[in-house]
Formats: C-alpha cells, sequence, structure tokens
C-alpha cells in the first residue's frame, strides 16, 4: 500500500482505494465493507483473512466488479475500472478471473464440462472453430490434472476436488493475470486441499498469477500467500508479510485469530484466553475502533476515535491507537 | 476389541465392538460403518477423525439410534454403555421405549448445524425445558428455571432473555452454546459432538471448546469428537480413532498418534497439512504431501486393503484380503499389513 503515487512502472496490478460496500437500507446498512484500501503487484499473492462479517468475500467480488462498490475505487493497471463500459468490462474480464468456494454450486449441472469451458472461450471469442476448442480444453483438463476424455461428463459425476479442479480450469481457460480464489478449499476434505493447493501454486508459477486468496484458514494462507491483510467488520486491521505476520502479529485482533487456531501438534501448548463475545453485527458496528468490544487492550480513547492504519515499519501496518503495547512487546 | 489391550482401572464408559452399518441402496449394499470398536473412558475424549465417506457420521447416528428408518439400516454388533445407575446396556438392542429414556439424558449429542438442529418455532427456553420436563419429571415453572441455569452454564449473557427468545435471534456461536446447554440438561454422562464447530468462526470455535472442556472436567462426562481438524483433535482428544471407508485404521492416545503415526493414511493425512508443513522459522516447501486420488466409492470397494489405490507403501500383499486391525503396543492399533502386530505380555 503506498502513501504517495506510484511511479509508472511500479503500477500494482490491482489495487483499492477506500472502497466502501454498503447493503441494504440507507439508514441502517450493513457495512460488509467499510474503508478498505490495498495494492497487489504483478506476481503477488495476496491473502485476505477474516471470519464471518470481516467482508472478505465481499471484496473480492468488488474487485472483480461482480459487485459494485457503494463508496472508493478500484484500479487495474492505475485505471479506475469502476467507470468502464459494459462492453469494455467485458473484454477485461478475460484477464480477471474467480475460482468459487463452493464446487457443488459453481457449475451449471446441466452443461458438460466441454461446454462449460467452451461457453468461457467462446465468450472472450478464444481459440475459435471446433478443433482448436477442443484441442484447448484438452490442454486446460490436462493442466489441472484431468483426463480430456472427461470433458464429455456432467458435473455430478465429479468429486468435489475435481470439480473445483474444473473450477480452476475454466478460470484459466480465458488467460487471465489476476485471478480471486474466494475460499476454494473450505468445501474439501483435507486430503484433497492439498492436492489443490498445490495445483493453484505450480498454476501460479508456470503462468505468472497474480492471486487474491481469500480464506479463513490461516494455516493455508501462510503456507500460499506472500502477504496478508487481516480484516475485521468491514475494516483493515493489520498488512503484513506472510512470515512477519505469522511471527509476530502486531494487532490484538490478529493475535486473538492466530491463538485461536489450534496447530495440529498436542506437543504446542494452547494456552490462549478465548476472545469473548460474538462478532457485531455489521448493521450496528461499535464506534470508534470496531474490534474493541472485544480487545483485551481497549482503553477509553478506542471507542472515540477511529484508529488510522498506521505504518508501523516498512510493509507493516497497523490500525491500533495502543503503540504502547507494540514498544513493550519490543522490549 | 481385542481383549490383550491394557485393561483400564477405570470401567469404561462405552463399549463399542465390530459395530457395522449398511444401506440397501439401488446400485447396492453400501457399507458405511464396518466393523468398528473402540472404547470411551469417563471424564475422556475420544476423537473418531475421518474424511468424506469415512463413516464416523454414521457411527454416531447408529450409536444413537437416529437413522431414518425409511434409510433401512442394517446394523450389527455391540455398544455397551454404562448407566449413571451402574447398569450396563446394549444401545443398539434396547427397545425404542428404553432408547428414548437415555437420549437427550444420559446420552447426548450436539450437530454440526445449530440453526437445523434447533426447533425454529420454539423459544430456546421452551426447548430446554420440553427436555427436562420430560427426562426429570419436573414441572414447567422448575422446569423453566433449569433452562435458565443451563443457558447460564454456557455463558450466555442476558439468559433470562434469552429464554423467550427464538434460535434465528441469535448467531451461529450462540446457537451451538444452546444446543450445548440443551444437551447438557440433563446431566449427560455420555456427549456424542458430530462437528461441533465446523461450522463456527475460528475465535467463536475456540470459546465452545474450552467450554466443553470445562464442562467435561465439571461433570466428569465423556465425550465422543467427530471431527476432520486434526487441529482441534491435537488439542481437545485424549484418545483418537481414525476411520477411512467405514473402518478403524487406527487407534491411538493422541501424541503418539500425531508423533509416530503408523497407518500409511494418518501419516499422510498428517504430512499434507499446510499447518505441518514445515517447523517454524524454515523456508516453506515447494509442494505440500499430497495423498493421490481420492476415496473409493463404497459400491466398488478396492478388492483388499481400503486406502490400497493411494498408498504409496503398498505391496502386492494389499490387494488380496483387507488386513486385519492388530495390536501394535497396549495402547495402539492399526490396520496395515506393514505394521507388525505387537505380542503384548497380558496382565497377571
Amino acid at each position: 500500500m503506498q502513501a504517495t503515487p506510484a511511479p509508472a512502472a511500479d503500477v500494482p496490478l490491482i489495487e483499492v482505494r477506500h472502497i466502501k460496500r454498503y447493503f441494504g437500507a440507507k439508514d441502517k446498512p450493513v457495512r460488509a465493507v467499510d474503508d478498505v484500501s490495498f495494492a497487489i503487484r504483478r506476481g503477488e499473492t495476496l491473502g485476505l483473512v477474516g471470519e464471518s462479517g470481516s467482508g472478505k468475500s465481499t471484496i473480492g467480488r468488488t474487485v472483480l466488479r461482480l459487485l459494485e462498490c457503494t463508496a472508493g475505487q478500484v484500479l487495474y493497471r492505475g485505471e479506475d475500472i469502476g467507470t468502464l463500459s459494459a462492453e469494455h468490462m467485458r473484454k477485461l474480464r478475460s484477464k480477471l478471473q474467480i475460482i468459487f468456494q463452493d464446487p457443488y454450486a459453481s457449475l451449471n449441472p446441466k452443461m458438460r464440462i466441454s461446454a462449460i469451458l467452451g461457453e468461457a472461450l467462446a465468450t472472450h471469442g478464444l481459440h475459435q472453430g471446433k478443433g482448436e476448442q477442443d484441442k484447448r480444453i484438452a490442454e486446460l483438463l490436462d493442466t489441472v490434472g484431468l483426463r480430456p476424455e472427461q470433458a464429455s461428463r456432467f458435473p455430478h459425476e465429479f468429486s468435489g476436488g475435481q470439480r473445483q479442479r474444473i473450477g480452476v480450469a475454466r478460470a484459466l481457460a480465458v488467460e487471465p493475470e489476476f485471478i480471486v480464489a474466494d475460499e476454494p478449499l473450505s468445501a474439501l476434505d483435507v486430503s484433497i486441499q492439498s492436492q489443490v493447493i498445490n495445483l493453484l501454486a505450480d498454476l501460479r508459477e508456470r503462468l505468472n498469477l497474480t492471486m487474491l486468496f481469500i480464506s479463513h484458514d490461516l494455516d493455508v494462507v501462510e503456507y500460499l500467500c506472500d502477504r496478508v491483510v487481516v480484516l475485521y467488520l468491514g475494516r483493515v486491521m493489520e498488512v503484513a508479510p506472510t512470515a512477519e505476520l505469522f511471527e509476530r502479529p502486531l494487532h490484538p485482533y490478529t493475535q486473538a485469530l492466530l491463538a485461536a487456531s489450534p496447530k495440529p501438534d498436542p506437543l504446542i501448548e494452547n494456552v490462549a484466553v478465548p476472545l469473548k463475545g460474538d462478532i457485531p453485527s455489521p448493521m450496528a458496528p461499535p464506534s470508534g475502533c470496531v474490534f474493541r468490544t472485544r480487545c483485551p487492550h481497549a482503553v477509553e480513547a478506542c471507542a472515540q476515535t477511529l484508529p488510522p492504519l498506521d505504518e508501523i515499519s516498512p510493509g507493516r501496518f497497523s490500525a491500533c491507537i495502543r503503540k504502547d503495547l507494540l514498544i513493550a512487546a519490543a522490549a | 476389541m481385542s481383549t490383550s489391550l491394557q485393561a483400564s482401572a477405570e470401567q469404561p464408559r462405552l463399549v463399542v465392538r465390530n459395530l457395522s452399518t449398511s444401506f440397501p441402496t439401488e446400485d447396492g449394499l453400501v457399507r458405511s460403518v464396518a466393523d468398528v470398536s473402540f472404547m470411551i473412558h469417563p471424564g475422556k475424549t475420544t476423537a473418531l477423525v475421518g474424511e468424506s465417506g469415512s463413516g464416523k457420521s454414521v457411527t454416531s447416528l447408529t450409536l444413537m439410534r437416529l437413522l431414518a428408518k425409511t434409510a433401512n439400516a442394517r446394523v450389527s454388533g455391540e455398544a455397551h454403555f454404562v448407566t449413571r445407575e451402574g447398569r450396563t446396556v446394549d444401545l443398539l438392542a434396547l427397545s425404542d421405549r428404553e432408547m428414548r429414556s437415555l437420549r437427550g439424558n444420559q446420552l447426548a449429542m450436539i450437530f454440526q448445524e445449530p440453526m437445523t438442529s434447533l426447533n425454529p418455532v420454539i423459544t430456546i427456553g421452551e426447548q430446554i425445558a420440553e427436555s427436562v420436563r420430560l427426562h426429570k419429571g419436573l414441572d414447567h415453572g422448575a422446569a423453566l428455571a433449569q433452562a435458565k441455569r443451563m443457558l447460564d452454564l454456557v455463558e450466555i449473557p442476558a439468559s433470562a432473555q434469552r429464554l423467550h427468545e427464538y434460535p434465528h435471534q441469535l448467531s451461529g456461536g450462540m446457537r451451538q452454546r444452546v444446543m450445548i446447554a440443551l444437551a447438557m440438561a440433563c446431566d449427560p454422562t455420555l456427549l456424542i459432538a458430530d462437528e461441533p464447530t465446523t461450522a463456527l468462526d475460528v475465535t467463536i470455535q475456540a470459546q465452545i471448546l474450552v467450554l466443553m472442556r470445562r464442562l467435561q472436567a465439571e461433570t466428569g462426562m465423556s465425550i465422543l469428537f467427530i471431527t476432520h481438524n486434526l487441529g482441534v483433535v491435537a488439542h481437545h482428544a485424549n484418545d483418537v480413532v481414525v476411520l477411512y471407508a467405514g473402518r478403524v485404521v487406527e487407534h491411538a492416545p493422541v501424541r503418539p498418534l500425531f508423533g509416530a503415526p503408523e497407518h500409511p493414511y494418518t501419516q499422510g493425512l498428517l504430512a499434507c497439512l499446510p499447518g505441518k508443513a514445515h517447523a517454524a522459522g524454515q523456508p516453506r516447501p515447494k509442494r505440500l504431501f499430497a495423498i493421490r486420488g481420492q476415496v473409493s466409492s463404497p459400491l466398488s470397494p478396492p478388492p483388499g486393503c481400503a486406502f490400497e489405490p493411494r498408498c504409496d507403501q503398498a505391496q502386492s500383499l494389499c490387494t488380496q484380503a483387507m488386513p486385519a486391525l492388530v495390536d501394535t503396543s497396549a495402547s495402539r492399533q492399526a490396520r496395515c499389513v506393514r505394521v507388525p502386530a505387537a505380542v503384548i505380555a497380558k496382565a497377571a
């Protein structure tokens, strides 16, 4: 994230600036996304983590203009995509793709795989002609570890993991630069998750993809992402390079989130006291810092000021007024 | 269950022996659970771990006799449960009436989806009170008072008000607490928790797990914890039973299981977790370990070991017959030809 305008050569591939997305009534809206900014460099995988109501899925959709922003801008290669015409946006979509969470709901059950992938190609006028199209479909299925003969089957004939691979193939079909992966592993068994993680990591490297990886599974985020944005109730709590975030989380919410995720090792003591209370409703977020109602370090001032997202050290941002905690931790 | 397993000083609360559940379908007989045996001791938690098709949920539903009658399940085996009065009963052999008097009373169950497990048109207070009236014979006023005590027990704030609220008015975490309150209302000695935190956010999951542990410490109840989340198992189970394609493939206390898994499936499962991919401070590996393929259809099981098609350590012997579940130490079992059976000296 940059405070000053970047020179052309360093223009991030994707940038969101102060985006907001509200739903429902104007007087008491659901503030799903409430002033979020971040940038993603070409080739980077940015993780978006958060729990229910964090806004992470909504952000994923707003970045692709599957949802319009209530306020703010989404920039692709420095250009505001919110102002583009429908025609222009459609052409751009071949560059910006998405992999959905639910492999059972995201494939049309009445279409064969060849038709699903073919539709993606036809929409963008790629690999025209039956021979060309079939060749490309076979290539795509091979890329995701499926057999070309399976193109003539229907989604219900595949397992969850296989359907997710088809979802990946569909996203890749149009040769995108940027992929939003919205909880792509959550519906899969653990032993299948690692297959899909490997697939995504391989493809990312081979095709030089830029990714926005949305997940609530911190272990997967730690493995796949270069940088992480931690969200709570529609706002950014912390941003950091992955290793640093997990080694030394600065924000109390990040600390609580990491402490609450049990590591699969009985020898690592899990002594942290869980956060009290529930996640507040996005329709009635607390005043000041939205996390203050559950924060073990909250003070009076937290209710009065919205903590700015400050750069604590290069690349590390935290939205918390308790700077004294950072000094104490470093001591 | 092998008799050479070390006899516990305390009598187990539940002993499951050779449990099998099959469902006749259009395409053939589906053996969801085959020959499953394990035991749970008072005050302890046994985790039943498995992925899709492992049979873990069917196991719990079979034990609670909650399988739909229309499923025409064929159940065999025994499930010996020691009641509060000291009698040992076979849950699978009880009459419907006897089972009803145990279920929701000494034997409680909490499910994954609290929204669909709670009655949406009855207030929370009434749902808990109903159970208390039925099993404890209290009158309406006393039952409602007990319901409030239960809500306090599970740390639901403003419990007096919540008694009159409906499930949809509560958050997911609160609803799960209500489920637990409902389960605890009649002092169960065995709680079956089927993926109780899977649908919850991480920070809420942590609260619920701490709550369950506290309740267990206070009441001495046993917990059968069904989950696919190995992180939860590592910190909340004493004993782990790993299921694959309806059978027990490994059984061990939690630390030895994680420290030295014996069955290739357990080894694979632990190895493919990104949380275990690398030690802290070390660079992450380029590829995660992955178990190739997926579980076979229950309608066309492999000829020998169910895991053989996916196993990197498979031998020709593995396709010939289903390996037996053998004791590999006094407290461990594994179903694999590669793991030698131990000769356990019988206690004098």
